[in-house]
């Protein structure tokens, strides 16, 4: 099903979205990828708080290209979300809704999406210079010094993605795959 | 002799980085746009027609098509008569990368220690592998590697028994377990006999070639035909959310071996299999 969906994300419109469903994105998404992550992670261990919200907020695992002049950002598109697996449900469980990323999750990021009620979307690898046309503005919010890495808000308009991991915890690279084996 | 200036190389290579990134080889191009009409899966053939429109707006709007714009691999061949000047080669091909990079609006994605992990702010280095041939050409191959699919890529030490259905096999098991965080549609290179070392610069190197041509020795050629239609059957799909087009082609390279050994390397690509090459 073809959805048109509101950032943050709501608990309410979490819990509606299906493995399979086409959505387009628009608001406000944060983001950050692996070193960020790692950031994020030792400030929580640490007892520090979060540079950014995680409440109903979604994450885009993206390090973009450097913007042209004239530019928002440059291309950006998602990064491989196995990495970010070791840190997500810690913040899932702070609250963080949803996750734009690619390619497979851990059964602890599954089972958390679950637990939350949150949402795991992918969004098409290697489009970078079609998404870029959705971001509409991209500030750096958090560690600067990272570069590509350090956390953006951006504000998006129909970005497209689609459900792979729903809070019911279907799969649908699980159960895709199976559909088109010969 | 002759004489190369290594300047040129430099300017050379700053020209390939930014244009790589930017427009995929026509062969490339080819495969993608076939791909499209052949996937069966609907979702499949919208995934791919994206990538189609990607490529475009990357060529239009000088958009690197992918944010992760690679570490620089660079096959460079040498003739035995060319002699370089004005400097060190290699510091020549890094200066180029550095500010293809740059001045290309590139993404940065190289850290100096693989423990450490601090960014060397500029791509640089490259990964260079050098050969000497014969005559006083310099031929330039650069080839921008992702991670998210280079991360997928498996050497397997096989034993001679296991002959060509260990290597099939070899195949089939990288090819699946990369599936989408590889951003299928995938090319998958393959370098078969060698030593450990040397599979992975032969599967390296498969990557390189033109994706709508075959090997010429028959039965590799027969093999990559045979492993791309299996990979194929295996329903992952553009973005590993099912369908049939998995791979848009196999390339394998073969060397000689040792009598105890089968070695075979997959270095799994994305659909953004960039490869470029000049010569001085
Ligand atoms: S695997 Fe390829 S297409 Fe995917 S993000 Fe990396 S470079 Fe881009």
């Amino acid at each position: 099903m073809d959805r048109k969906i509101t950032l943050p994300l709501t608990d309410e419109d979490a819990r509606s979205l299906r493995a399979g469903d086409y959505v387009y994105l628009s608001g406000v998404i944060y983001t950050a990828r692996d070193a960020a992550h790692k950031r994020m992670y030792e400030a929580l261990e640490n007892g520090e708080s979060l540079p950014i919200e995680m409440q109903n907020n979604v994450v885009y695992y993206l390090g973009p290209t450097p913007a042209r002049p004239g530019h928002v950002i440059g291309s950006a598109g998602p990064t491989t979300s196995s990495r970010m697996d070791k840190y997500a449900p810690k913040l899932l469980d702070l609250g963080l809704k949803g996750m734009v990323g690619k390619g497979k999750r851990t059964q602890e990021v599954i089972d958390a999406v679950v637990r939350n009620g949150a949402v795991y979307f992918a969004a098409v690898g290697g489009a970078g210079a079609l998404l870029s046309k959705c971001i509409k503005k991209a500030d750096v919010v958090a560690y600067d010094d990272l570069g590509t890495e350090a956390i953006r808000r951006l504000e998006i308009e129909n970005l497209p993605v689609i459900v792979v991991i729903d809070s019911e915890g279907t799969n649908l690279y699980a159960t895709a795959a199976e559909q088109w084996k010969k | 002799m002759r004489t190369v200036q290594v300047q040129t190389v430099t300017d050379t290579v700053r020209e390939m980085c930014i244009s790589v990134n930017h427009q995929l080889s026509s062969d490339m191009v080819c495969k993608l746009t076939e791909a499209v009409k052949i996937e069966e899966s609907p979702l499949g053939k919208q995934i791919l027609g994206q990538l189609v429109e990607n490529m475009d707006i990357a060529k239009t709007e000088m958009i690197p098509i992918c944010q992760d714009t690679g570490m620089a691999v660079i096959f460079i061949e040498i003739g035995q008569d060319v002699h370089f000047e004005g400097g060190n080669l290699e510091d020549a091909i890094n200066e180029g990368v550095r500010r293809g990079y740059t001045d290309g609006y590139l993404r940065k994605s190289v850290v100096r220690d693989p423990i450490e992990r601090e960014n060397t702010k500029d791509n640089t280095p490259a990964v260079i592998h050098y050969s000497i041939v014969p005559g006083d050409g310099v031929k330039i191959t650069l080839a921008p590697k992702g991670f998210g699919s280079e991360n997928m890529s498996r050497v397997f030490m096989l034993k001679p028994a296991q002959g060509i259905e260990g290597v099939k096999e070899a195949v089939l098991t990288a090819v699946a377990e990369a599936g989408p965080n590889a951003c299928p549609p995938m090319v998958v290179g393959v370098g078969v006999g060698g030593t450990f070392e040397k599979c992975a610069i032969l599967a390296k190197k498969a990557l390189t070639r033109n994706v709508q041509e075959h090997s010429s020795i028959p039965y590799v050629a027969d093999l990559e035909k045979e492993l791309l239609e299996k990979i194929n059957s295996l329903g992952l799909g553009p973005g590993g959310l099912g369908g049939r087009m998995t791979a848009l082609a196999v390339s394998v390279e073969t060397y000689p071996t040792h009598i105890a050994g089968l070695p075979v390397a997959v270095n799994i690509c994305c659909h953004v299999n960039r490869h470029i090459v000049r010569e001085i």
